[in-house]
Formats: C-alpha cells, structure tokens, sequence
C-alpha cells in the first residue's frame, strides 16, 4: 500500500474516536439536562461543573481529531 | 510545504527567528515576543487599573476585581482556605494561559499555547510544586495520595497501582488538553477558511457554496473564543485540585 493512502486511512480511523466523546458530550449535557428540569432551582449552582465536565470531555475528541489532522498535514 | 496554491494549515505556527544571537543557537522567537506581550498585557493592565485605588471601583478596576475573585473562590472551593497561599501561582497559570489564548485569536498573532513544550513546561511546574510542597508539609504521609482510605486490603494491589500511573499522567493530561485544543481549533478555522477560498475560485456558483463554510468559519471563531476562556479556566481549576492534593493528602 503507498504511504499516502496509509494515511488517508489512518487519518479516517482517527476521526472514529470522536464518537466517543460525541457520546460523553451529550450524556453531559442530557444528564445535567434531566437533573436541571427535576429541580430547576439548584441547576444555576452546576452551571460551572456543567462546563467543566465539557470541556474536560471534549478535549478527548479533540485528541483523535488532532491526530487526524496531524496525519493529514503534518506528517 | 512553500506552494502557495495549497493550504497549508500548519505554517502558522511556525516559529521564526526574530533577532538571533550569533551562532549559539539562542534567538528571541515570535514565541517569545508574544510571551513577553501576554506578560505585559496583565501586567500593565493590572497595574494601570489598580494604580488609583478607589472605594467605588471604576470600571477597568472592576474587571481586574472580578479576575481576582473568580480565580479566588476557584482555588478557595477546590483547594481549602489554606489553599489560597498558591492564589498568586493560579492566577498567574491563569491570566498567562487565559491572555496567551485570547492573544492567538487575533488575525496573524502567534499562539504562544499551541506548542506543546510551552504547556508542557506550566505542566510539570504545577506537578513538581505539588510534589515539592507535598513531601515538605506531610512527609512520607504525602505518599497516602495513593493509598485511599476506607479501601479494603486485598483491593489495594490493584487501587494503588492504578492511582500512581493516573498521578504520573497527570502533566500529560493536563499539557496536551491545552494545546491539543488550541492546536485543533486553529487548524480548524484554518482548513474551513481554506474552503471559503477554494470553492470561491470557481465561479458564482462557488460563491453560493463557499457562504456555507464561511458561516461555518465564523461559528467556528465564536467557539474558540469559548475554548480559549474555557481550557484557561480548566487549566486553573485541575491546578488547584492537583494542589489540593498536596495540601490535604488523604482522600
């Protein structure tokens, strides 16, 4: 196989590994959503966890994404 | 890599010597002159803002009251009163990393934090100040870290293993999180506005298509500015857990 397409495929394969966090993104936000509509009121104090786990989360798709663009360009 | 007809999403971080001293190998860097620009940003902002003190705060002063409280609860809710003799190390990790992201969101400007030895060097900072100040207040106890209470014993051959490669990974995590991010988000921007550019160039029907990733471009720029405050935000707040861990080393 030539060099070239190898890392087409590879940057391809990287991507799967944002679904991951694609699943961990909207588990956060559906998870505090349901928290959030059972008791609206304590849902304001959560808010800076809420983002924290977000970002925390979606740094890990951000890794595979990276990867696949470091394989498309940078290598 | 130099043909200008293709997009080359990489070349803005490129670092290039600005003034190079010889043939020593030193050189001030464009990273490094937006290193000293992030610095004196805070610093003269900080300074000119809080020069003339005033009980009912103005409104430059006011922001600079508002960066210190927000980063104040932030080290006081995760790492303890007794936390707050490291304010000024989080909020120095903080308004670097915070200013260093907004700065790279400007057209042409360097981004001092999408190199991964620039994060990587605030990382092992933070972890050798936990590890330093941990053994000099707690001793041998510090190594509890590992050890968590009210675990049962035929568990601990497993437990502690485990919480010794999550504290050495620590640096890593905590570097390639920042620069991972503002790495693939510049490339990001970079290859969608590439498209804006490709499809343009064949006609009016490419200006039709080219609209879409320029929209995209500009919700993309919107959500950087996001990640800039939010990864300088979650730099600061895993500092002051990790420091918490110095301080109080039993779970």
């Amino acid at each position: 196989m030539e060099a070239e397409a190898a890392k087409f495929i590879g940057a391809g394969i990287a991507a799967v590994g944002m679904a991951g966090a694609a699943i961990g993104v909207g588990n956060i936000f559906g998870s505090f959503l349901q928290g959030a509509l059972r008791n609206p009121s304590a849902s304001q104090s959560q808010f800076g966890n809420l983002i924290f786990g977000f970002a925390v989360t979606e740094a890990l798709g951000i890794f595979s994404f990276l990867i696949a663009l470091l394989l498309l360009f940078a290598v | 890599m130099a043909d200008p007809n293709t997009v080359d999403p990489i070349h803005q971080f490129a670092i290039t010597d600005i003034v190079s001293f010889g043939d020593t190998g030193f050189a001030f860097t464009n990273s490094a002159l937006f290193m000293v620009l992030t610095i004196g940003l805070i610093l003269g902002y900080l300074l000119i803002s809080t020069a003339g003190k005033r009980l009912v705060p103005g409104r430059a002063q006011v922001v600079s009251e508002m960066l210190y409280e927000f980063v104040a609860n932030m080290v006081r809710s995760s790492a303890g009163s007794e936390g707050m003799k490291f304010f000024p190390f989080v909020f120095a990790l903080f308004m670097f990393v915070l200013v260093a992201n907004l700065f790279g969101m400007f057209p042409f400007f360097f981004t001092v934090t999408s190199h991964i030895v620039i994060t990587f060097a605030l990382a092992m900072l933070v972890i050798l100040t936990v590890l330093v100040y941990g053994f000099l207040r707690n001793g041998p106890k510090f190594l509890k870290l590992f050890v968590p209470a009210g675990v049962p014993g035929y568990v601990l051959p497993i437990v502690v293993p485990i919480e010794v490669v999550s504290f050495l990974s620590r640096p890593i995590s905590l570097s390639v999180r920042l620069f991972a991010n503002i790495l693939a988000g510049h490339i990001t921007l970079k290859v969608f506005a590439g498209f804006v550019v490709t499809m343009g160039a064949l006609g009016w029907l490419g200006f039709l298509g080219a609209s879409l990733p320029l929209i995209m471009t500009i919700a993309l720029t919107a959500l950087e500015f996001l990640v800039a405050v939010l990864q300088a935000y979650v730099f600061a707040v895993l500092t002051s857990m990790y420091l918490n861990d110095a301080i109080h080393p039993s779970h």
